[in-house]
């Protein structure tokens, strides 16, 4: 590891560890109160949902429209764990062992689908998906342990604001090394042009079931996060739209951009929110900015690349000196003009 | 014992025999032009070459091991890689990480190193770094290397996917068509980066071209297609003299 990425780490984390201390400072003063709390952590969870789908269809390049399943399967897992399992051990302990088990269970679930759903490309691709998607939601609705369509209730609300930020924060890290390491360049290479990778000796198909498996296991982890905040889960919470509302934050971000996914989430989460005032032109107002946007920046906020503090620096820079030539060149023509 | 070698490989799609008793061999380190006039089977061939189409008949051997019915990565590890007539480069990536993802063979850590940065992936990763571009210094685009590859000139676009087939290690490097599309210039300079490949790296080459300059130029053997059958074989005069060539390239 040379010094700048050292340096880089270093910054990253100490914004990060600014952010955490800031909203607790907050909320402990009362400045953000429990509505407020209550957005924060589902703007977590659309981070974890969105970066997640971000690996499949921003890095890997293939249309899924069936995240809300794997995000369903994680949640019912999870939540079924921690059910049975409720007061017999420490709650941290008993909402770490139970995401893991809710993002192993998708992940299988993503592998399962994942094989098969993988040898279609683009729009079929995201019709299978889309049906499966639906199809798990519809096998949660009609089995007995999951409660069906009355629900599932009687979870513990263990998740808090703290827990949602450090696993959102460990999943956009995750991501990140793993998008920057051999894998990741075989995971875009199937983006940019899948006959050429595999003519390079790209192994196209395990990486896909790969990508898609890790993306799965990660909506899986939102999904249990969701479920133990909420503490009650319906089946009709993860139909057809709250697949397309992921897909929606992964687009408005920049397909292949972590840090545009993390603002997207923030934004497209407190919009809502935040045009309540409008009462009944609130979602008109909202698909309204989604066009505007498509319209004006159809890459997404970042387009395909990482926000980084050295290109900010090393930009802002360049504007400095910029504006200093100008500036020195303006007094010249100036001084000329008065002749 | 050929490096490459076809045997008696058909092909046919539907009631059509695109490919008839093919036969090819190919040694160690030959340049070897497949010619033929449009729709005689190259490209076909080719495709069979390089695991994209199986054959209905016939066997294709690489260093002794049959290639027929393995997957196109698996021929790339088994020593043959291949460019594109209509150039494929992964163009919103740099030069430089094209050519490491070709790389990608020699670097041997997991998935888990790679997520918790262990020495091994540190350890790979830098080396990816240092070959890939003294790679490019091989062909003098180290200049280049955090260029997107879609911002490279035409030539150098081909220039840089022939480097990519380069960095799977090769035995036999298959180029299909690679002055397609080029003006004079740029050809003069594929004919250099051909000649550069000959010089720096020991391997067998095989050449589809229409561009007559091109494979009478450099060609040791050159075999002739028309109509999935071979006409005619040998060195560049010798085909050049066959009366079959004449007929089919200019007709009787």
């Amino acid at each position: 590891m040379n010094n700048k990425m050292l340096k880089n780490y270093a910054i990253n984390l100490a914004v990060v560890i600014l952010i955490f201390t800031g909203l607790m400072g907050m909320m402990a003063t009362g400045m953000l109160n429990k509505y407020h709390q209550g957005i924060i952590i589902f703007i977590l969870i659309n981070v974890i949902l969105a970066s997640s789908l971000n690996l499949v269809t921003g890095f890997l390049g293939q249309l899924t429209l069936g995240h809300a399943g794997f995000m369903a399967v994680g949640a019912y897992a999870s939540a079924l764990f921690s059910v049975a399992l409720k007061g017999q051990m420490p709650n941290l302990l008993l909402l770490i062992i139970s995401l893991i088990i809710g993002g192993i269970a998708a992940s299988i679930v993503g592998i399962v689908i994942g094989i098969p759903a993988l040898r279609l490309r683009g729009d079929y691709l995201a019709i299978i998906t889309l049906g499966f998607g639906e199809v798990i939601r519809v096998v949660i609705n009609n089995i007995k342990i999951t409660g069906g369509a009355q629900g599932l209730t009687g979870i513990p609300r263990i998740a808090s604001f703290q827990s949602a930020f450090w696993i959102a924060a460990l999943v956009i890290l995750v991501l990140y090394r793993l998008t920057h390491s051999k894998q990741g360049r075989a995971i875009l290479s199937i983006r940019e042009d899948e006959v050429a990778a595999e003519a390079v000796g790209v192994r196209t198909t395990y990486y896909k079931v790969l990508g898609f498996a890790i993306a799965a296991g990660f909506a899986g982890v939102g999904g249990g996060l969701y479920a133990h905040y909420i503490a009650f889960l319906d089946p009709n919470t993860f139909g057809f739209m709250r697949s397309v509302e992921i897909l929606v934050i992964v687009v408005l971000g920049g397909m292949g951009s972590l840090t545009g996914t993390i603002v997207a989430a923030t934004v497209l989460t407190i919009l809502p929110e935040a045009l309540r005032g409008f009462s009944d032109f609130r979602m008109l107002l909202y698909s309204f900015m989604l066009i505007v946007m498509m319209l004006f920046r159809p890459q997404g906020l970042f387009g395909t690349g990482e926000f980084s503090w050295q290109t900010l620096y090393d930009r802002t820079k360049l504007v400095h000196s910029a504006l200093r030539k100008r500036e020195k060149r303006g007094g010249i023509d100036g001084s000329t003009g008065s002749k | 014992m050929a490096l490459l070698e076809a045997n008696n490989i058909s092909i046919q799609f539907g009631g059509l025999k695109a490919v008839d008793n093919f036969n090819l061999q190919i040694n160690d380190k030959e340049l070897v032009g497949l010619i033929g006039p449009n729709g005689a089977g190259k490209t076909t061939v080719f495709n069979m070459l390089t695991g994209v189409y199986m054959p209905t008949e016939g066997d294709i051997a690489l260093d002794g091991r049959s290639i027929v019915g393995k997957k196109p990565y698996e021929i790339v590890k088994m020593g043959a890689s291949r460019t594109f007539q209509n150039i494929r480069l992964f163009k919103e990536l740099t030069v430089l990480e094209n050519i490491k993802i070709a790389y990608h063979h020699d670097l041997h850590y997991s998935t888990l190193s790679s997520i918790l940065r262990l020495p091994s992936f540190w350890k790979y990763e830098k080396l990816a770094e240092e070959a890939c571009l003294e790679f490019l210094d091989i062909f003098e685009m180290r200049e280049y290397a955090d260029t997107l590859a879609k911002n490279l000139p035409y030539g150098k676009q081909r220039k840089l996917e022939i480097a990519r087939a380069l960095a799977t290690k090769p035995k036999i490097l298959m180029l299909d068509e690679p002055a397609a599309g080029m003006n004079p210039q740029e050809t003069h300079e594929l004919m250099e980066t051909i000649s550069l490949i000959r010089k720096n790296f020991n391997i067998a080459i095989l050449l589809i071209e229409h561009d007559m300059s091109l494979v009478m130029g450099i060609c040791e053997k050159i075999v002739v297609l028309d109509y999935g059958k071979v006409i005619a074989q040998g060195t560049a005069e010798e085909t050049k003299n066959n009366k079959d060539v004449i007929r089919v390239y200019l007709g009787e």
